[in-house]
């Protein structure tokens, strides 16, 4: 086959090109001839159309994910914006935190052990490429139903493959969620996220700048794994890519998922560390979704200049592979930066030393163009903006679902409740054995949490913590959440609670919360349904964060998560970055001692929509979702970090999912201590026990402490609650029922393993 | 007064730094060494910390006994130099051979990361002379391939001659024969265990427990009163 080069392309205008089977619409293949004002080579179609698609060009969410900037509340943490590989905030004592969230969904779908590994291993390069230490990882996922054959497949390959990536790395675990729920079934979502530490002035963005600076690219070799990984498996529903992979064989029929390397990314995240000490680069980009197309493009259209690559020079696992397949590729665990020429010896010393395998590939140009060129003829001519940030913006069509008043109106306040004690208890035990409520320890358990030797709380606390400064102790915390079935019942409100409970965790554990990074799982944007749950649910994390103070600084958003025409529940899932001066002053979950007083913050009301206690009890999904009140979100997070700071409170645990009754229930049997619980004048105690009303929070607090503590909660005007006390070895609510630890502890300890181990 | 503690690090050393706070903790001078090199840079003793060494690659440890670094550390070693090989610098003893048996695979095939209760069994060696025979301690567990294996002679050995130094209690979390999570050599310079003493020294951090610096101040005991 002779090489489509730029020439060949001139002179050969009508030749017919596989635009459609790359995932392209007819429009946007004339898009492209315009732009090149010929048709484009094999080599730009398979850049553009991976640059294009919609994992990499959010050309169905642009248009909504532009509130996050134009609503962005005034922050003077925020040092890197939106629009780089990830957001930094500024932690104080200058250091700056930089954090990301992802998704690999549909990967770990198909494959799950290699598609959960590599979304972790991508976020990390993510937080690598701006300068920053990698400190930890999160991991939220969700799943089909617990008790589904399939998830069985999937969940122990994605618990394996997350835990087998980056336990290899040496990154503390420290938090995420596991949610169950058939409407994951056939899509379930693997995100990952990542905090990295820097110094302020050690921020590294991705640009290209300076004629003659090299291109060099460092890491793996080069392979045929991933190759359209993007195009084919993150912006069509997995019918429509086993279609184009049996039209026209083209691409190849190799992996589309990603193998990864995590023994190859720990050296290459120690090699970069090295060469940022000694500041050699002068702009950094990862290879993760669109591998080269991705880096050149990017790096060449944020910079002054263009850019010329000799694409030979790229070290290959297997010669055969063709240009657009190496422009394609997203073999795992590269890196590409620009490094001025007197730099590159010394840059490629730092590589030998941790057998990093890094070659210069091209160079910053003077002109404007992206030029790549194959043994001397060349095959690539383009605008580098038009590939990496002039892709298509659609304004799809949305429109609220005529089911959306049913679904609302099916109130889960009229579900019958129990009638007697005994069934009371019964339905506590229910609930703290049901699959989302109950222990995780046994995925959690395979995942490293004390590596690194700063992990002040992990999983099972509100939100994971982990020290940043030996000296001082300064730290920072990370919490995430998402509750689609709120989100379902009304997405404008469902993100703002993930907002919220995500805020109410960080909070709870001590730290003040900064900013938000956010993971939008959603349907097709083709169905105006799911597009109207996306644009309320954006509208209202955008509200929310305006509301709370706390600006979004990046994130990442999954479509198509949906198999026929049945989508998942709209699921925004909120990670929430706070800091802490002295971590010494956490709070943790757990009821450490006997005798210490219990508090509930906040308004219990009867909110039953959505809740835990609907699902489990009743299979029921319907009325409206807890109430939002960001307001007091705000005073509750404030009330509880002054506490934690002044030693007024010795644990703290929010209320979400579940209710109250699952938060004294986990902080008991994380403490090893029981309660007795008292129901106030004005509730009844099943809502007192099931209720998922937001803002609230229960805490201990020494005796020696309650007076200050209530004192500082009446003058600021947060209702407090007495409800009990710490005490004995079981759970008793006065007047209703008790329940031993032993039992309590089985029933919440028993489940997941016997499901899955 | 004070002793020099070196640290190797391998490509794929994860616990490197961590070892190094826990000597610095202790009160011992940290000094870091790199694999490469031959030259231990006179330290008064070597840990070899946890972490996936070549990606565990062939079998974890194989690779990095040949390395330069341990080349002199197995030489010095013999003549009395005290090594304390944690997790994967356990896998790398029993490679170089310094000390007997190998570790397979967990039994339930999963990593496994948790608090482990330990029994110091022989409060004799260069890196346990803080603790007392019998002394309950707890400190993290993070593994894949940790289930202690040997045959039935060599065990028996073990046993007789006081070289198990640790064993697991509540629950065998791996299937190490005999419980056995951590062995000496016959003169007690040369220590291994899977579990992580490195992360058990400061009562903030990770379980919040400090029942893993006795390792660090016993050798700089004995070091500086020797």
């Amino acid at each position: 086959m002779t090489l489509d080069t730029v020439k060949h392309a001139t002179d050969t205008p009508d030749t017919g090109q596989p635009w459609k089977e790359l995932g392209l619409k007819e429009d946007e293949y004339a898009r492209i001839r315009e732009i090149l004002g010929r048709r484009p080579t094999g080599a730009e179609l398979a850049m553009y159309s991976v640059m294009w698609s919609e994992h990499c060009s959010y050309k169905s969410s642009k248009v909504h994910l532009r509130q996050f900037g134009e609503k962005a509340p005034a922050s003077d943490a925020m040092l890197v914006g939106i629009g780089e590989n990830a957001g930094v905030v500024d932690v104080g004592q200058g250091y700056a935190v930089t954090f990301k969230v992802e998704s690999h969904n549909h990967p770990s779908y198909i494959e799950p052990y290699q598609g959960a590994a590599t979304g972790v291993g991508g976020i990390v390069r993510d937080i690598l490429a701006m300068g920053a230490r990698p400190v930890a990882v999160v991991d939220p996922l969700r799943f089909g139903a617990a008790d589904h054959p399939d998830t069985r497949r999937v969940l122990p390959g994605v618990v394996a493959g997350i835990g087998g990536y980056g336990n290899c790395l040496g990154l503390p675990n420290i938090g995420g969620e596991v949610v169950f729920d058939a409407c994951y079934q056939g899509n379930p979502l693997v995100n990952a996220g990542c905090i990295g530490v820097m110094k302020h002035e050690d921020i590294h963005l991705a640009k290209a700048s300076g004629a003659g600076n090299k291109v060099i690219l460092y890491g793996a070799r080069t392979g045929g794994d991933g190759i359209g990984g993007v195009s084919v498996l993150a912006s069509e529903t997995f019918d429509a890519a086993s279609d184009s992979a049996s039209g026209t064989g083209k691409p190849k029929k190799r992996p589309a998922v990603q193998v990864g390397d995590p023994f190859q990314e720990k050296l290459l995240i120690e090699c970069t560390l090295e060469i940022f000490a000694e500041k050699l680069v002068a702009g950094i980009q990862d290879l993760g979704g669109a591998g080269l197309s991705c880096a050149t493009s990017e790096l060449a259209s944020a910079g002054s200049g263009g850019m010329r690559v000799e694409l030979d020079t790229v070290p290959l696992r297997d010669a055969t592979l063709s240009p657009e397949e190496i422009l394609m590729s997203e073999s795992q665990e590269r890196m590409c930066a620009v490094v001025e020429p007197d730099k590159v010896a010394r840059f490629m010393e730092i590589c030998e030393k941790w057998d990093v395998i890094a070659t210069v590939i091209g160079e910053v140009t003077e002109g404007e163009r992206l030029e790549i060129f194959w043994h001397g003829e060349q095959i690539v001519d383009v605008p580098p903006r038009s590939v990496a940030h002039d892709g298509p913006v659609y304004e799809r069509p949305y429109a609220r679902p005529e089911w959306q008043d049913a679904l609302q109106a099916d109130d889960a306040n009229a579900l019958p409740r129990p009638a007697t004690s005994a069934e009371l208890r019964e339905q506590v035990l229910k609930l703290v054995a049901s699959p989302n409520q109950a222990s995780k320890a046994w995925i959690t358990d395979q995942y490293d949490r004390f590596v690194q030797g700063n992990t002040v709380l992990a999983q099972p606390e509100d939100a994971g913590m982990v020290r940043i400064d030996e000296e001082s102790n300064l730290g920072v915390a990370m919490a995430t959440d998402g509750n689609g079935r709120y989100a379902k019942l009304d997405p404008y409100a469902g993100a703002q609670l993930a907002l919220a409970e995500s805020y109410r965790n960080v909070a709870a554990s001590g730290a003040k919360p900064l900013a938000v990074s956010d993971c939008l799982n959603f349907g097709s944007p083709e169905d105006p349904a799911v597009m109207w749950q996306f644009a309320e649910a954006t509208r209202g994390l955008a509200d929310g964060c305006l509301a709370l103070g706390t600006p979004v600084t990046g994130g990442n958003v999954s479509l198509y998560n949906q198999t026929g025409e049945t989508a998942i529940h709209p699921t925004p899932v909120v990670a929430v970055l706070g800091v802490i001066d002295d971590v010494t002053r956490r709070t943790p979950i757990a009821f450490t001692e006997q005798g210490q007083l219990l508090y509930l913050l906040g308004d219990t009301r009867e909110e039953f929509g959505g809740s835990a206690w609907s699902q489990v009890v009743h299979d029921h999904l319907g009325g409206l979702p807890p109430a939002v009140d960001l307001d007091r979100e705000k005073l509750l997070g404030e009330i509880l970090i002054s506490a934690s700071r002044d030693g007024m409170i010795d644990a703290a645990h929010d209320l979400s999912d579940g209710g109250l009754i699952q938060a004294v229930t986990e902080s008991c049997l994380r403490g090893g201590n029981g309660a007795r619980l008292v129901v106030p004048d004005g509730l009844d105690a099943f809502t007192f026990l099931f209720s998922e009303s937001a803002g609230r929070a229960v805490v201990a607090v020494p005796r020696s402490e309650e007076l200050r503590f209530t004192d500082m909660c009446g003058a600021r005007g947060l209702p407090v609650t007495r409800i009990g006390v710490v005490d004995g070895t079981a759970i008793e609510v006065q007047g209703e029922f008790g329940v031993e630890l032993s039992e309590l502890r089985e029933a919440y300890e028993g489940t997941i393993p016997a499901l899955l181990a | 007064m004070t002793a020099r503690i070196g640290v190797i690090t391998f490509p794929g050393t994860l616990d490197d730094r961590d070892s190094l706070r826990a000597a610095r903790i202790a009160g011992a001078e940290p000094v870091s060494l790199w694999h490469r090199d031959k030259d231990l840079k006179q330290v008064d003793a070597v840990v070899l910390a946890g972490g996936f060494s070549y990606g565990d690659y062939l079998r974890a440890g194989a690779i990095s006994r040949f390395s330069p670094v341990m080349e002199t550390v197995i030489e010095q070693a013999k003549a009395g130099l005290p090594v304390l090989g944690i997790c994967n610098g356990f896998q790398i003893l029993t490679e170089t051979h310094l000390l007997p048996g190998a570790m397979l695979r967990n039994n339930d095939l999963h990593f496994v990361c948790r608090d482990q209760k330990l029994r110091v069994e022989n409060a004799d060696t260069a890196w346990t002379g803080d603790y007392s025979a019998g002394q309950e301690i707890s400190v993290p567990l993070k593994n894949i391939d940790g289930r202690y294996t040997a045959d039935e002679r060599t065990l028996d050995e073990l046993e007789a001659e006081g070289r198990v130094a640790f064993r697991y209690l509540d629950g065998n979390p791996n299937g190490s024969l005999r419980d056995i999570a951590g062995i000496t050599n016959a003169a007690g310079n040369v220590v291994g265990l899977m579990p992580h003493p490195e992360h058990a020294v400061e009562p903030l951090i990770g379980t919040g427990r400090t029942d893993g610096l006795g390792f660090f101040t016993s050798i700089l005991k004995k070091l500086v009163s020797a």
